[in-house]
């Protein structure tokens, strides 16, 4: 940009410089580097310190008798917010697929450009919006749907209305759909990306050989696209577990139930957070840091796997090309 | 590559197979398609107006199955048997019409074409939402934008809701503190993010160091917002337990913006390392050289030469960073508190940030019994909120563009 002009400043003082400001600039980027390793150790080593008096109440809390059992307490929480991601993920993989297809392999070329323009606007929009709409848009008409669910389909455990179908669509399964609409955009950036990178040379042989579009597809995009979707599928999966206010505001939290469509059965770690911490003190601060702990222990495990996966196919694509 | 088409031969195996059975056979007839028309274009293709008959016939079966099916008719029961229909009616004619494999390929294109559809539908809902509940709301009170919460209590918005007094109240006090949340985040991130990335690409040189730091950036993409302000909450509250006790009113002063922004760091430090690591990645060794070869030191090099380069993308890297976190809610509520005024001061004080608010009137309206007044700021905020969030990234979009090194190798 500016480089012809800079280099002349640059060339008359280069000289009279000394090492020192060499080292100087080393130090600095090095600092910046080791910070953000201190930052994950920070995350966890404090979340840990805090949530000590939940999670060994004996040693470092209140003593047994005034705390609850945290297990017992935590385990529907994970458990909710698991079934809450996995709904979200069978509802929007196999359409992220489809768009992603869409953009990169369907769409006419300056229409396909436009929308993953919109589709990237879309993922920015922040949850707490996603999830105003889905308590105020989306819950009313869920309602009926949950209705019909029960009564043609009610002796499936999921679908039981246990003890009684919601009124205001609140349900686990609303807030799975709202996270499967968040996850959407993301994982739809993330799929196209992938789907594009296949090897033009694949594609144009196997259309060559008379392959048809779709022949084409099932035999050159999905062989070599297959690590890097599984891999933003996990990817999504660990976006899914930590969102927090779009389950929030949807979700009337209870215990847990294997019910999708009862209201106040279900709850999640990170609503539970947002729920109570804000008026939390003492022990009760206490479990629900360690709450966040166990979400942030399972976030983690989702995620380097999936960085696992990707480091893998990076391998086997290098190998490939 | 040859070895991938080697490893799949369906496509080969089943075209010779056709060869050799013409080829036993005399000369074959002038092909003629199952409408009986002679052309050898056209021949063994539906024509092209199936679809369009196939999309009228489904819309009108669908409709009457939905009202028999259900009591009253209802718009998505219509269009999921309309979706079927057309698809497998489509394949039908295909599979009739032509061979199987372009039947297959008709059912997935229509298949892939349905569903980028109807994940059209929840988004442009949202999107309509927001603009159709929020932009009446803003125009018809501007001072919305100008006002705090101060001395809004459930009495005034029962009287707005059941007089039809104006709105009274605002997302000022939102709007300042986002800014201020957002700026003090800003301030701390970048510098680290920058120099972090600096060291990733002109010093790290794939040592075992950057390679872990790349890793724990990766990872740290994944942090769940809520606990990224969990861990900033609970870092501070061991900081002031250390440093000036444990009373209450001294625990009381752990929630503070600054608290917020230390939170928001978490989540926007790695962002801005991997958009500054690839731009600085772009830059062209060549330029790196001429520098060195004119005797400049390395730090001056990449101040004077591989920044200016790359600024443009690194710009818009962090603009993006920035309304990633703009937007966030999670990590502000646990830190910040809530206040219904306006509070400049990040480091006293609670705060509110525009998504919080949002959140906080609608999950406890001010009058809970008249929620009406309280779910038209909260639309009008959510409303403003995607304007400074998409406005960031068309700004982003804009640098990136617009400011590009012209001479990039």
């Amino acid at each position: 940009m500016t480089t012809t002009s800079q280099r002349k400043d640059s060339d008359s003082t280069a000289q009279t410089t000394s090492p020192v400001g060499d080292k100087v600039f080393f130090g600095l980027s090095w600092v910046g580097g080791a910070v953000i390793l201190l930052v994950l150790a920070f995350v966890a080593a404090f979340l840990l310190i805090q949530s000590l008096p939940a999670i060994a109440p004996d040693t470092f809390g209140p003593g047994q008798e005034e705390a609850i059992d945290f297990w017992a307490y935590v385990w529907p929480l994970m458990a909710g917010t698991v079934m809450v991601s996995i709904i979200a993920l069978l509802l929007a993989a196999p359409l992220a697929f489809g768009i992603s297809l869409f953009i990169s392999h369907y769409a006419p070329r300056r229409f396909a450009t436009t929308i993953g323009y919109i589709i990237d606007l879309l993922a920015a929009i922040p949850s707490v919006v996603y999830g105003a709409w889905g308590m105020l848009v989306l819950a009313p008409l869920m309602v009926p749907i949950y209705q019909w669910l029960n009564d043609y389909l009610g002796f499936i455990p999921l679908f039981a209305g246990d003890p009684q179908v919601t009124t205001t669509g609140r349900t686990i399964l609303t807030a799975g759909v709202v996270l499967a609409v968040m996850v959407l955009p993301i994982m739809t950036a993330l799929c196209r990306e992938i789907f594009l990178q296949t090897p033009h040379l694949h594609q144009e042989a196997a259309l060559a050989l008379g392959g048809t579009r779709w022949e084409m597809i099932k035999m050159t995009v999905f062989p070599f696209a297959r690590a890097g979707v599984i891999s933003s599928i996990m990817l999504a999966l660990g976006r899914a577990l930590g969102e927090t206010m779009a389950v929030t505001l949807v979700l009337s939290p209870g215990g847990f139930s294997w019910s999708l469509i009862t209201s106040g059965a279900n709850a999640t770690i990170p609503a539970e957070i947002a729920l109570n911490f804000p008026e939390a003190f003492g022990q009760r601060q206490a479990e629900l840091i360690a709450a966040g702990l166990m979400l942030f222990i399972i976030t983690l495990l989702v995620n380097v796997l999936a960085r696992a996966i990707v480091a893998r196919h990076a391998k086997k694509a290098e190998g490939l090309a | 590559m040859s070895s991938k088409i080697n490893a799949r031969p369906e496509i080969q195996t089943r075209r010779s197979k056709n060869n050799s059975t013409n080829s036993g056979t005399p000369p074959p007839k002038p092909p003629r398609d199952p409408l009986g028309r002679l052309d050898s274009l056209t021949a063994n293709q539906k024509p092209s107006w199936s679809w369009m008959v196939a999309a009228g016939g489904a819309l009108v079966v669908s409709m009457v199955l939905t009202l028999l099916l259900f009591e009253s008719f209802t718009w998505l029961g219509f269009f999921i048997i309309a979706g079927v229909l057309y698809v497998s009616s489509m394949y039908i004619v295909s599979r009739v019409l032509e061979d199987r494999l372009k039947a297959a390929d008709e059912f997935w294109r229509h298949l892939i074409w349905t569903a980028f559809f109807i994940a059209l539908v929840p988004l442009i809902s949202v999107l309509w939402s927001v603009v159709s509940q929020g932009l009446p709301t803003l125009i018809q009170n501007p001072g919305l934008l100008t006002t705090d919460m101060q001395g809004v209590v459930g009495a005034t918005d029962i009287a707005t809701q059941e007089e039809g007094e104006p709105l009274q109240g605002g997302i000022l006090h939102g709007l300042v503190g986002t800014l201020m949340i957002t700026l003090l985040a800003s301030v701390i991130s970048i510098p680290i993010g920058l120099f972090a990335s600096v060291y990733l690409v002109e010093y790290g040189n794939r040592n075992a160091f950057s390679r872990g730091i790349r890793f724990f950036v990766d990872v740290m993409t994944g942090i769940p917002s809520i606990v990224a302000g969990l861990f900033a909450f609970s870092m501070l509250t061991v900081g002031v337990e250390l440093l000036i006790g444990s009373s209450p009113q001294a625990l009381q002063s752990v929630k503070t913006g600054f608290a917020a922004s230390i939170a928001l760091s978490v989540l926007m430090i790695p962002v801005v390392v991997r958009s500054t690591e690839e731009m600085l990645q772009v830059v062209s060794d060549d330029l790196r050289e001429a520098s060195y070869a004119l005797g400049v030191r390395k730090w001056r090099t990449i101040v004077k030469v591989v920044l200016p380069t790359a600024m443009s993308g690194i710009a818009a890297g962090v603009t993006l960073a920035i309304a990633r976190v703009a937007g966030e809610t999670a990590p502000i509520l646990v830190t910040a508190g809530y206040a219904a005024t306006t509070n400049w001061n990040p480091f006293s004080e609670w705060m509110t940030a525009l998504p919080v608010f949002i959140y906080r009137q609608l999950i406890n309206p001010t009058a809970p019994a008249a929620a009406d007044p309280s779910t038209a700021r909260a639309w009008a905020g959510a409303l403003v909120l995607i304007v400074i969030v998409m406005g960031l990234n068309l700004v982003a979009r804009a640098i990136a563009k617009y400011f590009a090194p012209k001479a990039g190798k």
